[in-house]
């Protein structure tokens, strides 16, 4: 009887031979991960407890990253009580600001992930680390507590959808799209409960980057997780961490049996699909961009766990480079993480940005979630590459969300509404 | 395990961004949270609400981020339990693991208007629309979830676990 590589992690993880969807187990975590906002909560759940020690210090991380720099008194006391918990429990892996950046990208560039490893977190878009083939998910503060404590989970195993992608991508067409469009066909709870794997050639061929992005968002199908399968691009990636991470030195890869039972297998033009926008106030609510440039904007966000990457920046450079925002527009960049921030410091994406006419943001959750460094008001639009675009997601409830990928937010900020990079410059003095 | 209360109806998709919106996070005090529950999608809901009140929705219920400020915020404005057609997966969790008294029943949740007077049995999965006379069956508890329910949550079940493996 043949397992997928979801059920494998998580026998391993359990300590069991085999393990079945549906069955509920308690498993060993590699990594308990929580923020500025769900690490308060679960300090204080832990601590009310009685609990007085933490399992394994090593395999705790903390990382302020939402409302951080602090964005008001509250916030730095919220931040105050998580960095005093990790220097009275000797946890490392608290990721101060300017040493830090935002969870999903921080964990898996510094190295702290490794194939095969089970990782929790206490926030949704912990999903991500499935593009190095590892389980991870999201989860509570009260979990999370748990896990300090006890270093165990429990987990229902879930089943696994397939989805696979036949095909090449066009101009344009990157992982946000892939995964835009998975979530339009399949709608917000259309893998509740499940693992994604994403497979077939267009996945083989998407950079390591693109996958993150993919991973990311499995949690906007409902997913408990998304994974994709180990391969040259995974090994690169791993290699190309610091010197003696986890990343290099740990980890066992697990793949698929070819006999391994999928709840569903849905086949994927991806040929077929064009750069996508999810629009107001669902992730599920998909359309071309190009069926959209009536829609005038105020405000452009490229960044976040989803998309704040060096090669998101990068995309985002492409498309602006010696053009301008549009006067209307306000456009504003949130880097992944230092790393990402001195890279685009050091390649000329950061003069591009900026010479547009960007704000260019210390690594920060910020705007994504209607924190600070870029709240709406009522009646305003964005385009973000962000992840979600419910009512208030980034600000009043009265202000909607486009979720797009680089190049069709950069060209948004380029054209003052929703445009595709070949709409901005085709145009005659498009610069 | 038992309640009665009148319900507040809400459709599906129901995400923790509407349930407490995240420019309330900076606290973790629940009577706070409870001021700002259900604000973006229903304001008038926590003037509304009384103690023992029931929540019916549809699919995907706390669908979105993993804030168990969601479940904090509900419980702590009065909310006695939710009946929903599903739960998104981490609100499930988190429900669970806090204490609050969860629901999954489809048909209940399609028929039960706003306002009617409903007793729900949660682990027995039994719910009875008072003000129309009928009832449904719920999802009964796997034994798993029984017994995080009896423990009162998933840190007292781990400090039982603990003990027993210290002894």
């Amino acid at each position: 009887m043949g397992q997928t590589v979801t059920e494998k992690i998580i026998a391993r993880a359990a300590g069991l031979e085999a393990v079945r969807a549906g069955e509920i187990v308690e498993a060993r975590v590699d990594l308990a991960l929580a923020n500025d906002v769900t690490a308060p909560l679960a300090i204080a759940e832990f601590e009310d407890a009685g609990f007085d020690k933490v399992s394994d210090p090593a395999r705790i991380v903390l990382v302020p990253d939402h409302f951080t720099p602090n964005k008001d008194i509250k916030t730095a006391g919220q931040v105050k009580k998580v960095r005093e918990f990790a220097r009275k429990h000797g946890i490392a892996h608290f990721f101060e600001t300017g040493r830090a950046g935002i969870e999903h990208v921080i964990l898996p560039d510094m190295g702290l992930v490794a194939p095969g490893d089970l990782v929790i977190g206490a926030d949704s878009h912990t999903c991500t680390y499935g593009a190095v083939a590892a389980f991870s998910t999201g989860v509570g503060s009260t979990d999370f507590a748990a896990a300090m404590a006890w270093g165990r989970v429990w987990l229902r195993v879930p089943q696994t959808i397939k989805f696979v992608y036949h095909g090449r991508p066009g101009r344009h067409v990157v992982g946000k799209d892939l995964m835009l469009h998975t979530i339009g066909m399949v709608g917000v709870d259309g893998a509740l409960y499940k693992a994604m794997e994403f497979a077939g050639e267009a996945i083989e061929d998407l950079p390591i980057d693109g996958r993150f992005t993919m991973c990311n968002m499995a949690i906007e199908a409902g997913g408990k997780s998304g994974i994709v399968g180990f391969d040259e691009k995974t090994t690169q990636y791993l290699q190309s961490r610091p010197v003696g991470s986890r990343a290099r030195t740990a980890g066992q890869v697990f793949a698929s049996d070819p006999e391994a039972e999928y709840a569903q297998v849905v086949e994927i033009d991806a040929g077929a699909i064009r750069p996508t926008v999810a629009k107001p106030h669902l992730p599920s609510n998909t359309v071309p961009a190009e069926d959209l440039a009536d829609v005038r904007i105020d405000q452009v966000i490229v960044g976040s766990c989803t998309n704040g990457r060096l090669a998101d920046l990068q995309q985002a450079a492409e498309v602006l480079k010696g053009r301008a925002v549009h006067p209307d527009v306000r456009l504003i960049i949130l880097p992944g993480s230092q790393e990402v921030f001195l890279a685009a410091s050091r390649d000329g994406t950061m003069q591009a940005l900026v010479e547009a006419g960007a704000a260019f943001s210390t690594p920060t959750c910020g705007a994504c979630l209607g924190g600070h460094m870029g709240v709406l008001a009522a009646g305003e639009r964005a385009v973000a590459t962000t992840n979600r675009n419910f009512v208030g997601r980034m600000g009043d409830p009265e202000s909607e969300v486009y979720l797009a990928n680089p190049y069709v937010a950069a060209a948004s900020a380029i054209a003052g509404h929703i445009a595709t990079p070949d709409m901005v410059t085709t145009a005659k003095g498009g610069a | 395990m038992a309640f009665e209360g009148t319900v507040h109806k809400y459709g599906r998709d129901v995400d923790t961004d509407v349930i407490i919106p995240a420019r309330y996070l900076n606290t973790n005090d629940p009577a706070e949270l409870a001021r700002h529950c259900m604000e973006d999608i229903d304001p008038g809901f926590v003037t509304r609400v009384r103690p023992g009140d029931i929540i019916v929705a549809g699919e995907n219920f706390g669908c979105g981020s993993s804030r168990e400020h969601a479940p904090v915020a509900i419980r702590a404005a009065g909310v006695s339990c939710v009946v929903a057609a599903s739960f998104a997966r981490i609100f499930y969790r988190n429900a669970f693991n806090t204490g609050l008294p969860i629901v999954v029943c489809p048909h209940a949740a399609r028929e039960i208007e706003a306002g009617d007077r409903v007793r729900v049995d949660v682990v027995e999965g039994r719910i009875e629309d008072l003000t129309t006379g009928k009832t449904y069956a719920a999802e009964a508890y796997p034994p798993f979830m029984r017994e995080l329910v009896a423990s009162g949550g998933l840190l007292p079940y781990v400090k039982k676990r603990l003990a027993e493996d210290e002894a």
